[in-house]
C-alpha cells in the first residue's frame, strides 16, 4: 500500500514541484500518473523510493515513513521495489544479461538460481536472445525491456515505472503497457507515470492527473 | 550465512577481475607498495642478523677475574668448580700467574724488565664466556662474582657488546620509524587509486545504490581490492628482501672467509613473513576503507 497525505516536494531554488498531493494506491492496483511535463510526475516516483524526501507530508509504503527512514533502511526498501527509471539507468560497460543480474547480486543470491531468475525476467520481456549482447546495440524499445527486466528479476510487490514507453511508437508502447498488465494480474501493484494516459490507459484504469505539482482528479 | 557468502565472493570476484582488467596500473601500486615494504623490512632482516653476529663473535673473553695475591691453591680450585657449576657460564679458562709472566716476557719485548723482578707481580686469573652475550646479565654476573672471596678484581670486557647493543637499539628505532612513515604512504597509495577507480564507476554506484544497495555492498569490492594489493605488495617486499639476501651472501662469503668467520644472512622468520603480509593487507585494506568512505559520503551530499 502507498499512501500520500499533504505531500509537498520543493527542490533547493526551485518552486513547489508537488504541492500537498493526498491519495492512497491499495496493494494490487494499477495506477497511471499523467501530466504536462514538469508536472511533478518524476518527482511523485522518486518520493516513493527515498530517491528524494517530501519537504512536508508524509509518504507511506508497506506501513513505512520513507521520507524519515535512516540511511541503513533505504536499501531494503529498495529492494522490495521493482524501478524503471526515466533515463533508463543501464550500465554499458556489462552485457544484458549482468544488467539485469545485478539486483539479485545486492541481494545476496545463489549464483546458480540468480541467473536462472535472470533468464525468466530476460525472457517475459522478450529479451532472452540478447541476453550476452551489451546494452549499447540494443533499440530504444529493446532497453526499455532491459530497464523492466531488471526492475522484475527480484519479483517485487510495487512496480513503479517512470515513462517506461517514452520515444516509442503507439503499438509498441501497447505491448510494454500489457506487459506491465500482464504483472499487475498476478498482484503486482503496478504505478506508471505517463504524459500519453489517454492513448494508453483503459478505461477501467485508475488516473492520477497532476497539474504544475497539485493533483487534478 | 549464505546471503554472507555470496556477497564476499561476489566482492571477492569483481575485485579480482578488476585487478586483472587494468593490470598496469595495479601492477605499478603493486610495485611501489612492495618496494615502499622493502626498505623497513629489509632494516628489520638486517637488524637480526647483526644481532646474531653479536651472538657469533662472542668467543672474545668477556669476564676477566683477577684472585688475590696470597690466593691458595686450594682457593683456585674452589672458584674453578663454583665457575663449573654456575648456569650463566658457558666455559672457562684458567691462566696461572707463570703463565701469564711468561706471556708477558714473550709478548711485550719486556723480557730484561720481567727478568729483573724480584718476584712475579701478577695474579692468578680465570677468563670467563658467558652464556649469556646481554649486558644486562653479563652486568648482574660481574656483580656477583665480584662478591666472592678471594676475588680481588673482575673486568667485564662487554663495552663492545654494549656499544653494538645501543647501536642495535637506535637502528630499531630508525626502522620502527620509518616503517611508520611508510605505512602512512602505503595507505596513501591505495587511497589514490581506489579514489581513481571509484570515479570511473560513478554510474555503477549510483545505479547500485538506485536499486537498493547497500553501502557495505559497493565498499566491499573496493576493500577486497585494496587488501589484495597490499597483501600482494607484501609478497613483492618479500621477494625483494630474498634477492637483496641472495646478492649480498655472495659477496659475504668472501668477506666471512677473510675473517674466518661462517656468516650467511638469514631471510625473515616464517613468523615475520606472516606479519609482514598480515600487515600490508591491513595496510591495503585501510587505505581503501577510508577512501570509499570518503567518496561515498561525498556522493551521499550531491
Ligand atoms: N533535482 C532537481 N532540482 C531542482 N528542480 C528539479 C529537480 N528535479 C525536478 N525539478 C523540477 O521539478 C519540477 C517537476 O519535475 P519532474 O521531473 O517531476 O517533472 P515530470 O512531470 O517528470 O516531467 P517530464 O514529463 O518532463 O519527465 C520541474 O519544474 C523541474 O524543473
Ligand atoms: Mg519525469
Amino acid at each position: 500500500m502507498i499512501s500520500f497525505s499533504n505531500v509537498s516536494k520543493r527542490y533547493p531554488n526551485s518552486y513547489d514541484a508537488l504541492t500537498k498531493v493526498s491519495f492512497t494506491i491499495d496493494s494490487g492496483e494499477m495506477v497511471f500518473v499523467t501530466g504536462h511535463s514538469g508536472a511533478g510526475k518524476s518527482t511523485l516516483l522518486k518520493l516513493i523510493g527515498a530517491i528524494e524526501r517530501p519537504t512536508s507530508g508524509s509518504v507511506i509504503v508497506n506501513g513505512q515513513n520513507v521520507g524519515a527512514l535512516k540511511g541503513g533502511a533505504i536499501p531494503i526498501l529498495r529492494r522490495n521495489l521493482g524501478l524503471v527509471f526515466q533515463d533508463h539507468k543501464i550500465l554499458f560497460d556489462r552485457s544484458v544479461f549482468d544488467n539485469v543480474l545485478l539486483p539479485l547480486q545486492i541481494c545476496g543470491f545463489d549464483p546458480k538460481e540468480a541467473s536462472g531468475r535472470v533468464r525468466a525476467a530476460l525472457d517475459k520481456v522478450g529479451l532472452l536472445s540478447k541476453e550476452k549482447v551489451k546494452p549499447i546495440t540494443l533499440s530504444g524499445g529493446e532497453q526499455q525491456r532491459l530497464c523492466i527486466a531488471r526492475a522484475v528479476v527480484n519479483r517485487p510487490s510495487i512496480l513503479i515505472a517512470d515513462e517506461p514507453t517514452g520515444n516509442l511508437d503507439s503499438d509498441y508502447a501497447h505491448e510494454i503497457i500489457d506487459m506491465f498488465r500482464s504483472f499487475h494480474q498476478v498482484g503486482v501493484t503496478v504505478l506508471i507515470a505517463t504524459h500519453d494516459a489517454a492513448r494508453l490507459g483503459g478505461s477501467q484504469d485508475r488516473i492520477l492527473a497532476l497539474d504544475h505539482g497539485a493533483l487534478t482528479v | 550465512m549464505r546471503v554472507w557468502l555470496s556477497h564476499h565472493s561476489y566482492a571477492l570476484l569483481l575485485a579480482l577481475k578488476r585487478l586483472s582488467g587494468n593490470p598496469f596500473p595495479s601492477l605499478l601500486s603493486i610495485i611501489v607498495i612492495g618496494i615502499a615494504l622493502s626498505l623497513p623490512a629489509g632494516g628489520y632482516m638486517l637488524l637480526g642478523n647483526l644481532q646474531s653476529l653479536s651472538g657469533h663473535i662472542s668467543g672474545s673473553p668477556q669476564l676477566s677475574l683477577f684472585l688475590a695475591m696470597d690466593s691458595k691453591p686450594t682457593d683456585v680450585s674452589q672458584i674453578g668448580s663454583r665457575l663449573k657449576q654456575h648456569p650463566l657460564v658457558s666455559s672457562f679458562k684458567f691462566i696461572p700467574k707463570d703463565h701469564a709472566l711468561e706471556q708477558l716476557k714473550q709478548g711485550s719485548g719486556l723480557a730484561d724488565v720481567v727478568d729483573s723482578l724480584s718476584q712475579n707481580p701478577l695474579p692468578d686469573a680465570f677468563v670467563i664466556n658467558a652464556k649469556n652475550t646481554d649486558p644486562i646479565v653479563l652486568d648482574r654476573l660481574h656483580g656477583e662474582i665480584q662478591k666472592w672471596p678471594k676475588i680481588d678484581h673482575v673486568q667485564l670486557d662487554s663495552s663492545w657488546a654494549k656499544r653494538l647493543d645501543s647501536l642495535l637499539t637506535l637502528g630499531r628505532l630508525a626502522v620502527l620509524m620509518l616503517a611508520i612513515l611508510l605505512s602512512f604512504a602505503l595507505v596513501a597509495v591505495t587511497f589514490n587509486t581506489i579514489r581513481l577507480q571509484i570515479l570511473t564507476r560513478l554510474d555503477e554506484i549510483e545505479v547500485s545504490k538506485l536499486i537498493g544497495a547497500s553501502n557495505g555492498f559497493i565498499r566491499r569490492p573496493f576493500l577486497y581490492f585494496g587488501a589484495i594489493q597490499g597483501m600482494t605488495g607484501g609478497i613483492i617486499a618479500w621477494l625483494i628482501i630474498a634477492l637483496g639476501i641472495y646478492l649480498s651472501n655472495n659477496a659475504l662469503a668472501d668477506l666471512a672467509a677473510l675473517y674466518a668467520l661462517d656468516f650467511r644472512l638469514q631471510h625473515l622468520s616464517s613468523r615475520d613473513c606472516m606479519s609482514l603480509l598480515l600487515f600490508s593487507t591491513w595496510l591495503g585494506w585501510m587505505g581503501a576503507w577510508l577512501s570509499v568512505t570518503s567518496q561515498l559520503s561525498q556522493i551521499e551530499t550531491q
